[in-house]
């Protein structure tokens, strides 16, 4: 039998980043951390270590869709397997990414004002001003924390929902996190088959 | 004739499920792109098969067996 790791944990991690965002929003910038560590395991060793080891989301999924039985333990349909959705959905994710930092540059430069709101599903905006205490920067930073915390907890959602309806970790599948280092890691690859051929 | 795990690795998403399930630790993802199965080490149990969430894992007779 395997033996627990200490990154076997990290599920709880993830639980407490989201609680954090209901007491106060700047915590959302600690999610910086999902997102630069598998880009950087990615681009320096040339493999997915943070999906298949560090990534608390996954080990939550896991968690409450295995132990705790709350998938359905279905099948995903083809089309949301296949490569153009992943690829669909990771272009989406960058274009919503973007349009928030350029909310958030907004906010920075005066000409708009801060939005203390949450939006689910880039849609629905939640009142999240509850969680915002002032900051001691600019109101850009806490700009960018809203913007962040949204796409964490909308992300969250959507994976909850198809942790439900298909295989616990079915977001492990349109993940873009996933999807963007595994075509780091393809890259990688390549080039490093490409340069041993050359010698 | 022993069924043995088979991967199809143009639909793998490599995120390692199928590494975390298996006990015999037959299964791995060398350079993030797809995982790869030690046919010396699967017993063909099928954990695999179960966890992937892509759905691309099946258990097949190895024409190598």
């Amino acid at each position: 039998m395997n033996k627990k790791k200490w990154y076997d944990y990290l599920w709880i991690f993830s639980t407490t980043y989201l609680i954090l965002g209901f007491f106060n929003i700047l915590f959302a910038w600690l999610g910086m951390i999902c997102f630069i560590t598998p880009l950087m395991i990615a681009l320096i060793k040339g493999n997915k270590a943070y999906c298949n080891r560090y990534c608390g989301r996954g080990q939550l999924f896991s968690l409450l869709g295995g132990h705790f039985g709350l998938s359905r333990k279905k099948d995903m349909p083809g089309w949301m397997r296949s490569t153009g959705f992943r690829y669909g959905f990771l272009i989406f994710f960058l274009t919503m990414f973007g349009i928030m930092l350029w909310n958030t540059y907004l906010v920075f430069a005066g000409t708009q004002e801060l939005k203390q709101v949450v939006t689910l599903l880039w849609t629905f905006k939640l009142p999240w001003h509850w969680a915002y205490h002032g900051t001691l920067f600019s109101p850009g930073v806490a700009q960018f924390a809203f913007g962040f915390y949204s796409i964490m907890l909308t992300s969250t959602l959507l994976g909850l929902i198809t942790m439900v309806l298909f295989k616990p970790r079915s977001w492990c599948v349109y993940c873009p996190m996933g999807t963007m280092t595994q075509t780091i890691c393809k890259i990688k690859f390549r080039t490093k088959e490409d340069s041993k051929q050359c010698l | 004739m022993k069924k043995k795990a088979n991967i199809n690795r143009k639909l793998c998403v490599a995120c390692g499920c199928c590494m975390t399930a298996c006990k015999k630790e037959a299964i791995s993802i060398p350079h993030g792109i797809y995982a790869i199965v030690d046919l010396n080490k699967c017993v063909g149990c099928g954990m695999c098969v179960k966890k992937c969430p892509a759905s691309v894992i099946s258990l097949e007779v190895m024409s190598r067996e």
